[in-house]
């Protein structure tokens, strides 16, 4: 029986793109379904009642929300093709610490630069180069987190990477220079087809960056 | 070779239960370490660098931290009593539930306790409000945990479950909270679902054995947080 696969989504989402990464990596074939996340459909109200976000996955009509919980269960059912997760118990619970630990601090801290202004943006900008100095340390001099190979961590945090443009230039700083590791991990990352055809342009993400700002009156 | 599997942990806390909980149910023999949060160990710091947090798991000298992730850990690594379904929907599922209990009902639980920010000076219409807009949250929050359990007798079916694990949080902390602060939440009237679970959920020897006393744990809450936010 065929696999109907589709997926909710928003093209500037860091979480989105996490999906449609590992989709890729995979090769599973889905139907793409853009969400308009000031007027949500039925359809994702309906399959994500409890938070009523993206990214949704559906498979044969079932659903399965959060981005690093969809993630996994890819890695699950389709496990013969590019594993996400390492084998060894230890690595796996190492890679979901990290992961979780990108999903605990980035979004937040990226927020605090480009969603505010004057000395919450200062502090944010600080927040934001000690968070990333901390997964510089952690990638030390490995290729990916993965070790040899793009992994799950990997694949949590190079979607943030879409948007460095817009934090670099609100906040004023060059992430190169405070954190040259993590911009040479990105580029290798986005040596990657799967990667590289996933992550939309930054400069597109900087001017709908801009358009948020307007409609939050920071601008 | 023998195994040597450590717990740091406090002695109220849910999460460092939870570690204890799983490795009771699998029959796994550990050293617990009681941590003094406020006087953190140069080993706890050593071991979990990153958030220097309860609970860590060092097992064979290598730590894990975050108790979800302990959690997996475990499973993966002693197979007897599995505590994640075999069956990739149903894991997914489990997780869904127990990141939704750990990131949105703890804190919401603790505001309709005790209000947002304890030590906080609030107006007292201001506050009032809030805290029925808290109570509210709750209600709902329990409500999808509630219809989600359906007429199973353990979140995990007919064992306990990480997700139940997960859930200890509501089904012995919220009591201890509700004491405390004398806010009633789970009520038996529209939750009898999840009061049901709660009471076959403590009952269970490897979750028994890991609850910290519940006068303790009252007496530790009310002294920390004060007397509540209970509405006269």
């Amino acid at each position: 029986m065929a696999d109907e696969v589709v997926l909710l989504d928003f093209w500037p989402s860091m979480f989105g793109m996490r999906v449609r990464i590992a989709l890729a990596e995979k090769g599973i074939k889905y139907e793409y379904k853009e969400e308009d996340l000031r007027n949500k459909s039925p359809l994702l109200l309906e399959m994500s009642p409890i938070h009523k976000k993206i990214p949704v996955f559906i498979h044969n009509g079932k659903p399965v929300c959060e981005s690093l919980i969809i993630v996994q269960y890819i890695d699950d059912v389709w496990k013969d093709k590019c594993p996400l997760l390492p084998t060894d118990p230890y690595q796996r619970a190492h890679s979901r610490f990290w992961a979780d630990f990108v999903d605990k601090k980035v979004y937040e801290v990226s927020r605090k630069v480009w969603a505010t202004n004057g000395e919450e943006k200062k502090a944010g900008k600080k927040e934001f180069i000690e968070i990333f100095k901390i997964l510089e340390g952690e990638l030390g001099d490995k290729p990916y987190y993965g070790g040899e190979t793009f992994g799950f961590v990997d694949l949590s945090l190079i979607p943030f990477y879409s948007w460095f443009y817009a934090i670099e230039t609100l906040g004023e700083f060059n992430l190169e220079a405070e954190c040259p590791k993590i911009v040479a991990w990105a580029k290798r990352c986005l040596q990657k087809e799967t990667v590289a055809k996933t992550l939309p342009d930054q400069k597109k993400v900087y001017e709908f960056v801009g358009q948020m700002r307007k409609r939050f009156g920071l601008e | 070779m023998a195994e040597e599997v450590l717990v740091f942990g406090a002695w109220g806390s849910p999460f460092s239960r939870r570690v204890e909980m799983a490795l009771k149910l699998k029959g796994i023999e550990y050293k617990y370490i009681e941590e003094d949060l406020t006087n953190k160990s140069p080993s706890l710091l050593k071991y979990n660098p990153v958030h220097k947090k309860i609970p860590v798991l060092v097992h064979n000298g290598k730590p894990v931290a975050e108790s979800l992730v302990i959690l997996e850990y475990i499973d993966e690594t002693w197979k007897d009593h599995p505590i994640l379904p075999k069956d990739p929907y149903e894991r997914a599922n489990a997780r869904f539930w127990a990141k939704f209990i750990d990131e949105k009902c703890l804190s919401a639980i603790f505001k309709a306790c005790w209000g947002a920010c304890w030590g906080e000076e609030k107006e007292h219409e201001k506050a009032e409000i809030e805290h029925e807009k808290a109570v509210k949250e709750v209600s709902e929050l329990l409500q999808f945990l509630e219809n989600e359990l359906k007429e199973k007798r353990y979140f995990g079916g007919e064992t306990v479950g990480l997700l139940d694990i997960a859930a200890n949080t509501i089904g012995y902390w919220l009591g201890v909270f509700e004491e405390a602060s004398g806010v009633e939440l789970l009520t038996r009237e529209k939750f009898p679902k999840l009061c049901n679970w709660a009471n076959e959920f403590v009952c269970v020897t490897a979750i028994k054995e890991n609850l910290p006393p519940r006068d303790k744990l009252i007496a530790y809450f009310r002294n920390r947080f004060g007397a509540g936010n209970a509405s006269k």
